[in-house]
């Protein structure tokens, strides 16, 4: 296996392909956590479709395919996605998600029409324009890095230095305007950047799956940390991680699809980050609310068995089963458990009775609760 | 235009014929105020009355459509850093990813300018604000894990951060515990002691006469403005509230002795 993946990594394309899913993986994962932040999580998924007919016009004006033309005519057209769909939002009644919605298939239907109206012309050089559909990483070259590279390294620099910036922008807008800052440009600055970083992307994983490439990482990032610039790195190594691994699993087997592939990757990190992350992830979540309800098991019959006692002479007076399990539901359990932490014993088979721990914390409880013991 | 001049020194607020409207529905009507420097100005109203909108258009945050707005005698926008704004705590989401520190800071950030990152200066302002809402002890909390009355605190010490001289609340009592309550009360005492001029948007009508010397009586227009000895009266409150107000003359003599 690691001689497999060596031998891969020795192979000029593959470390090709990797190094341009792993700089996709970085720009994509990092400026998906404003994305993800601003609730604009489908805006991705509509800037990358409506970057299709971009694409094709590009071609179709100047007849090249070199990515740095093909990738301004995606963004130009992304760009003026976003502008239709904000425009649409504030000057009609039509809401966000419709906006979203109608745009996003407008222009990919569109862009459909156009990559057809292509392949039919009697044309050699318009072969593998179709693969920015579903992307096909194998086909990445020296010349695509390079523009991927580029783009990425200015997506990443403009977010430093606008950090503080952005994060208030997306945490709260209004103060931001309020403190003096010019909040529609930022906005605007944002956008660009945020379609920088989808249009370098198209190549590798197509238009269909690309907001999977911005938001994925992102939604795994946040379950692991409360700091925005902690989530922004491992969504940027989450990114890089699945785009390394989609690549060298579809070198390892054959008829692998590489895009679908880096998906999936993604994917499984999502899950796994929502499953078992400390404090948000779900398993975590179940645990501390069956401790609780354990806890709260425990001090019930606690209290009961010291209610009991207390109507005797004695505090470690023996209690038959039945009548706790007619105070607090099926009490067996919960007494086997005391018995293990000390607090209870059993006297006979049917009675139990408080330890002289057991009577300390059930009067604290108590004390707690009422103020006094009964 | 000469009057404007003449009042500067003791206006904080100078409202003229403002008129706000979201698309065909207006809101606020032709409204009149002027806030004298260094009041506490309690904005009362029935739901839906404009009171949010009314602070909203003197930050510039809604469109106006009429009338003009002077923050001590200059337009708002050339004076923006002397007017601090703290927002109801429900527009924003507390579960972004940050800490109570961070959030305060961000009152700084208008001063900071481009580029620059909140250093040892900031921190020590946002903590010495914090020390001021009695949250110095949550500085690193994460914003989730606080209450609803200590996400107010959290915010009105981001507005304490910016040093202004007009603060803007809206809300601020909505929903919190005693002790914010407090906090919050004493806060606006403090800043008056320091000439400050502080608008809130209010809705606890047994309180108006303790906490504030001032009132602004909205119902879309205005229907009345001034000392609360003068202005806060059944007549106008009628005027405000419509009739359900049977409480209210219960409300007023207590103030008699």
């Amino acid at each position: 296996m690691m001689d497999a993946i060596s031998t891969l990594f020795s192979d000029y394309t593959v470390r090709t392909v990797a190094l341009g899913a792993t700089l996709l993986g970085i720009t994509a994962g990092a400026l998906g956590c404003f994305a993800m932040l601003r609730r604009q999580s489908l805006l991705g998924d509509a800037i990358s479709h409506a970057a299709l007919p971009g694409i094709a016009i590009a071609f179709l004006i100047t007849g090249s395919k070199s990515p740095l033309v093909l990738v301004l005519g995606a963004g130009l057209a992304g760009w003026f996605g976003t502008f239709l769909i904000t425009g649409l939002t504030r000057r009609t009644r039509i809401t966000h998600d419709t906006a979203l919605a109608m745009l996003l298939s407008v222009f990919f239907g569109f862009g459909l029409m156009l990559l057809t109206f292509i392949q039919r012309r009697p044309d050699a050089n318009q072969a593998g324009l179709d693969s920015f559909l579903f992307g096909q990483a194998a086909a990445l070259m020296q010349r695509d890095i390079q523009v991927m590279f580029g783009i990425g390294c200015v997506v990443l620099l403009l977010m430093t230095l606008f950090w503080k910036e952005f994060k208030l922008i997306s945490f709260d807008a209004e103060a931001a305007h309020t403190l003096g800052l010019p909040v529609r440009a930022l906005d605007h600055l944002l956008t660009a950047l945020f379609v920088s970083a989808i249009v370098i992307g198209l190549q590798t994983v197509g238009v269909v799956l690309m907001s999977a490439m911005i938001i994925a990482p992102a939604a795994a990032a946040r379950q692991w940390t409360d700091r925005l610039w902690v989530m922004m790195g491992l969504a940027a190594f989450f990114g890089a991680v699945s785009g390394v691994g989609g690549v060298l699993s579809s070198g390892l087997v054959p008829h692998l699809p590489t895009g679908p592939v880096i998906v999936l990757f993604i994917s499984a990190i999502v899950v796994f980050s929502l499953l078992f992350a400390p404090n948000r992830g779900l398993a975590f979540r179940m645990m501390r609310q069956w401790r609780s309800g354990q806890q709260f098991r425990v001090d019930a019959v606690l209290v009961d068995m010291y209610t009991l006692a207390s109507q005797h002479e004695t505090v470690d007076h023996p209690h038959s089963e039945q009548v706790l399990n007619a105070m607090s539901g099926n009490a067996r359990r919960t007494l086997h458990l005391l018995e293990t932490l000390g607090l209870a014993q059993r006297i006979d088979d049917e009675h139990w009775g408080l330890t002289e721990s057991g009577t300390e914390r059930a009067r604290g409880l108590v004390e707690k609760r009422w103020g006094e013991g009964p | 235009m000469i009057m404007n001049d003449i009042h500067s020194d003791e206006t904080a607020i100078e409202v003229r014929d403002l008129t706000v409207a979201y698309g065909q529905q207006p809101v606020l009507w032709d409204v009149d105020v002027s806030v004298p420097k260094g009041v506490l100005l309690a904005v009362l109203g029935p739901n839906g009355a404009g009171k949010t909108t009314f602070i909203k258009s003197i930050l510039d945050l809604v469109p106006v459509a009429g009338g003009s707005i002077r923050i001590h005698g200059r337009p708002y926008r050339r004076n923006r850093s002397r007017v601090a704004y703290v927002p109801q705590r429900g527009s924003v989401d507390w579960d972004f990813p940050t800490h109570v520190l961070d959030v305060v800071e961000m009152g700084t950030y208008g001063r900071l300018g481009w580029f620059r990152r909140p250093g040892a200066a900031e921190r020590e302002q946002a903590l010495k604000a914090l020390a001021q809402v009695e949250m110095t002890s949550y500085a690193h909390r994460q914003i989730s894990q606080l209450s609803g009355g200590q996400q107010q605190r959290v915010f009105l010490a981001r507005a304490l951060v910016q040093d202004a001289e007009v603060y803007l609340m809206d809300e601020p009592f909505q929903g919190v515990d005693a002790t914010t309550e407090r906090t919050i009360v004493e806060l606006l005492k403090r800043l008056r002691e320091r000439g400050k001029t502080v608008v809130v948007v209010h809705h606890d009508l047994q309180t108006v006469q303790e906490y504030f010397d001032h009132v602004l009586l909205l119902n879309g227009r205005r229907i009345a403005a001034g000392p609360v000895a003068e202005v806060f009266t059944e007549e106008n409150l009628r005027a405000t509230y419509g009739g359900r107000v049977a409480f209210l003359s219960s409300l007023l003599t207590q103030r008699a002795p």
